[in-house]
C-alpha cells in the first residue's frame, strides 16, 4: 500500500459486491422467479437485466427475485421499484422486453406500455 | 469482479454459532445451491456476530436483510428450494427482526431526540471479516491513509482529545489525555497494547468486535503506533477465544501482505508491527499491569501505579494500553471528526456504548446504544423484556459491578449520572435478573469469583475475598450471624481502601450497592442470635484480621 489511490482503486474493484449489502439502492427490480417463471424464461431475463445493471456502472440497481404472483400467464413478470414513484408491474417479459425496459424505463423513467401489466400498489 | 450474484447470503460464524453447526450449514447451504444450479446467482459469505444470540445458527439475506435463525441442517434443502428458487421468504425460521439495509444504522432512539448509528460495530454481521478487501471496501484502512498522510501525531491526539472518548475497558479514562502521556515521554521504543482480555464475567463484546471486524482493531493500533511514536504493538488475548485469535492472525497476515504493517507504511517512513500474545485465564490479568507483566513473563500480578504505564510499561518503556472497544472507535472518529463523533452520547461521555445484556430478558444479546440511555430502555425497547416474572435488580459492568433495584431503572447510563450514586459503568455487561433470584445468592457467586481470581499478591485481597465468600454464603443459607452486615460492610471498605490494586478494591461495588438497595432482604438471612463471626475472635478460622 503506498497512498490513498491505491486503497480507492481495491474499494472501487470490491464495490459492487458490497453494494447488495450496505448500499442505497434507488431502484429495485424484483423478477418473479415461481415455477411459472422459470418455466416462461424468467432467469433468462433476469440473466439479461444483471448483464445490463453490469454494463451500466450504475449501483444504485438491484435486482431481487420473489415468488408466483398468482398470474402465471403473464410470466415472466418483473416490478420495477424506483424511489419516491409508483411502482409498476411488466408481464411477459422476455430478455428483448428485458432490454427495451431497462433502456427505457430504468434508465430514462419512461413505462414500456408495451409489455405493462399494472400500476401502483 | 465478474460476480453474478444478486442475493447474498450471510452465515454468521462466531464461536456461538460455531457450536450450533454453523459450518456445516454453510457448507450445506453451497450444496444445495449448487444442486439447484443456482450457485452463481446466490453467493454465500462467511460473516461475524450478526446481531441474535441464543438462537442457535443466524443467516442474514440480502438485499432486504431478512434474518433467520434456528436454522438446522436438515432444513437447508428446503430454505433453499423456498427462499431462493421460489423466492419467498421462508416463514418457518424468519425473525420479525431486519438488518437495516443500509450499513451505519440511522434509526431514533427511543427518546425520539437523536439519531444514532453502529460505530463499533458498523461492520460486524455485514462484512467477510476473514477478507481484508471487504473491510477496504467499507472505507477501511482510509482513517489510516489520511492520518499517516495527512496529520501529525499531536493533530491526531488533539482529534481524539475533542471527541471526549473515554476507555470502554472499565475506567473510563478519557483516551486522548492517556495518548498525550504516552507521546510526551521521549523515551524509545514505545509500545501499542490492545487489552483483549476480557475476563470480566459476563462481558463478550471485544470477543464479538474481534470476530467480526478484526481488521478495525488493527487499523486502530497502527494510528495509535504513529500518533504515540511507537513501533510495535501487542495484543493480549485472552486464550479461550480461539476464533478471535485465528481471524486477528489472518488480519495481520493480510495486513502485512498489503504493506498496512510493516515498513512505510502508506510510502511513509512510519513503521508498526503486531504481535499477538495469549492470556491463560486469570481475571486479575486484564487488569493493565499484571497484564504487562504477563506478556513480560512474569506472574501476573499488578504493579504498584504510579508510576503509570504511559511512563513505565512494558520492559519498563512508555506504553499504552486500550481495550478492544475503544480502539475500535479511532478509525470512525479520524474520518468523521470529533465533531461527529459527540452527536451521540452525552456531553460527558460522548460515543456509543456495546451492551451484552444477560439474564431473564427476551433477547439477550449484544446492543450498541448511544451512552446515556437508562436501563430500563435498554430491557424494554432493546432487549425486549423480562422474560418471566418482574424485573428485581441489575448488575451492571460484571461481577465487579454494582447491584442495581428497581429505582435506579431510569438512571442513564453514564459515567457522571451513574458517578454521582456511586457507581461505575464498568465493561458492559448488564445482567439483569427477576425476583427468582435472592441477593446474598448473586453476591455469592460474585465473591465466589473473586476469592477464586485474587492473586494473592496483598492480603487484603486475598483474606477478605475469602471472608466476604463465607459471609455471603451464610447469608444465601439463611444462617447470616447477628452483625453479619455489618462485618462485611467493614471488610469491603478496608478493601477498597487498601487493597493494592482495582481488583480487591473493587469487591467492594457489589457488596456496597447490595448493603444499600436490598439491605430489607439481606437482613431477612440474619438468623442467629450469636453475635459476630469476627475474624479476630473465631477461634478456628483461618483468616487474621488485625482490628
Ligand atoms: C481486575 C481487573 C480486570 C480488568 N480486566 C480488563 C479486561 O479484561 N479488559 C480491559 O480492556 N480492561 C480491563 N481492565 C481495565 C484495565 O486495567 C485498563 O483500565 C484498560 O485496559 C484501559 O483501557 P481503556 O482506557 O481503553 O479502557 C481490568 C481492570 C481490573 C482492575
Amino acid at each position: 500500500m503506498k497512498n490513498l489511490e491505491e486503497l480507492k482503486k481495491i474499494r472501487e474493484r470490491v464495490k459492487r459486491d458490497l453494494e447488495l449489502r450496505t448500499g442505497k439502492h434507488r431502484i429495485k427490480i424484483v423478477v418473479c422467479l415461481g415455477t411459472c417463471g422459470i418455466a416462461a424464461g424468467a432467469r433468462e431475463s433476469m440473466n439479461t437485466l444483471i448483464d445490463l445493471i453490469a454494463k451500466s456502472g450504475r449501483s444504485d440497481i438491484i435486482v431481487t427475485t420473489s415468488g408466483c404472483a398468482g398470474f402465471c400467464e403473464q410470466e415472466p413478470m418483473i416490478q420495477v421499484y424506483v424511489e419516491e414513484q409508483e411502482p409498476v408491474v411488466y408481464g411477459k417479459v422476455d430478455t428483448k422486453a428485458a432490454e427495451e425496459i431497462f433502456e427505457k424505463h430504468i434508465l430514462n423513467h419512461q413505462i414500456v406500455e408495451k409489455y405493462l401489466f399494472t400500476k401502483g400498489k | 469482479m465478474n460476480d453474478k450474484s444478486i442475493t447474498q447470503v450471510l452465515v454468521s460464524i462466531d464461536s456461538n454459532t460455531v457450536l450450533s453447526g454453523a459450518r456445516q450449514i454453510k457448507t450445506k447451504l453451497i450444496t444445495e445451491l449448487s444442486r439447484q444450479g443456482i450457485s452463481e446467482e446466490v453467493r454465500v459469505i462467511e460473516t461475524g456476530s450478526i446481531g441474535p444470540t441464543n438462537q442457535g445458527v443466524v443467516l442474514g439475506v440480502f438485499p432486504g436483510g431478512e434474518l433467520y435463525a434456528n436454522l438446522t441442517e436438515e432444513e437447508i434443502a428446503e430454505f433453499v428450494q423456498e427462499r431462493f428458487v421460489k423466492g419467498r421468504t421462508y416463514q418457518k425460521r424468519l425473525l420479525a427482526e431486519k438488518l437495516p439495509e443500509e450499513m451505519m444504522l440511522q434509526e431514533y432512539d427511543s427518546r425520539k431526540t437523536q439519531y444514532y448509528g453502529r460505530i463499533v460495530l458498523d461492520n460486524c454481521g455485514r462484512i467477510n471479516p476473514e477478507d481484508i478487501e471487504e473491510y477496504i471496501g467499507v472505507g477501511g484502512y482510509e482513517a489510516l491513509g489520511s492520518a499517516l498522510q495527512e496529520k501529525t501525531p499531536e493533530e491526531i491526539i488533539n482529534i481524539i482529545q475533542a471527541s471526549g472518548l473515554r476507555g470502554r475497558g472499565g475506567a473510563g479514562f478519557p483516551t486522548g489525555l492517556k495518548w498525550s502521556f504516552t507521546f510526551k515521554e521521549k523515551k524509545y521504543p514505545k509500545y501499542v497494547v490492545c487489552n483483549a482480555d476480557e475476563g470480566e464475567p459476563g462481558t463478550f463484546k471485544d470477543r464479538l468486535i474481534m470476530e467480526g471486524d478484526p481488521h478495525k482493531i488493527i487499523e486502530a493500533m497502527v494510528i495509535a503506533g504513529y500518533a504515540v511514536e511507537a513501533e510495535q504493538g501487542f495484543i493480549y488475548i485472552r486464550g479461550e477465544y480461539k476464533l478471535s485469535i485465528e481471524r486477528l492472525q489472518k488480519a495481520i497476515q493480510q495486513a502485512r501482505e498489503m504493506n498496512l504493517l510493516g515498513e512505510n507504511i502508506f510510502g511513509t517512513d512510519f513503521n508498526f508491527d503486531i504481535q499477538i500474545k495469549i492470556g491463560a485465564g486469570s481475571y486479575v490479568c486484564g487488569e493493565e499491569t499484571a497484564l504487562l507483566n504477563s506478556i513480560e513473563g512474569y506472574r501476573g500480578e499488578p504493579r504498584l501505579k504510579p508510576p503509570y504505564p504511559a511512563q513505565y510499561g512494558l520492559l519498563q518503556q512508555p506504553t499504552l494500553i486500550n481495550n478492544v472497544e475503544t480502539l475500535a472507535n479511532i478509525p470512525a472518529i479520524i474520518l468523521n471528526g470529533p465533531d461527529w463523533f459527540r452527536n451521540f452520547g452525552t456531553e460527558n461521555m460522548p460515543g456509543t456504548k456495546v451492551y451484552t445484556v444477560l439474564g431473564h430478558v427476551n433477547r439477550p444479546g449484544l446492543i450498541e446504544v448511544p451512552i446515556g440511555i437508562t436501563l430500563r430502555e435498554v430491557i424494554y425497547d432493546y432487549a425486549g423484556g423480562i422474560s418471566s416474572g418482574e424485573f428485581k435488580m441489575a448488575q451492571i459492568g460484571g461481577t465487579a459491578g454494582d447491584i442495581l433495584s428497581a429505582e435506579q431503572l431510569d438512571v442513564p447510563l453514564d459515567i457522571q449520572s451513574l458517578q454521582a450514586l456511586g457507581h461505575n459503568l464498568g465493561s458492559g455487561a448488564l445482567l439483569i435478573m427477576n425476583d427468582s433470584i435472592s441477593v446474598a445468592e448473586l453476591l455469592t457467586s460474585c465473591m465466589k469469583f473473586f476469592a477464586h481470581e485474587s492473586c494473592g499478591k496483598c492480603s487484603v485481597c486475598r483474606i477478605g475475598t475469602e471472608y466476604l465468600y463465607t459471609a455471603c454464603n451464610r447469608l444465601r443459607k439463611g444462617e447470616g450471624y447477628a452483625d453479619e452486615l455489618e462485618n462485611m460492610r467493614d471488610i469491603a471498605t478496608t478493601m477498597k481502601l487498601t487493597a493494592f490494586c482495582p481488583l480487591g478494591q473493587s469487591v467492594a461495588q457489589p457488596v456496597f450497592s447490595a448493603l444499600k438497595y436490598f439491605k430489607n432482604e439481606l437482613s431477612k438471612s440474619i438468623k442467629q442470635n450469636k453475635k459476630s463471626f469476627s475474624p479476630t475472635r473465631e477461634k478456628n478460622s483461618k483468616v487474621i484480621y488485625y482490628s
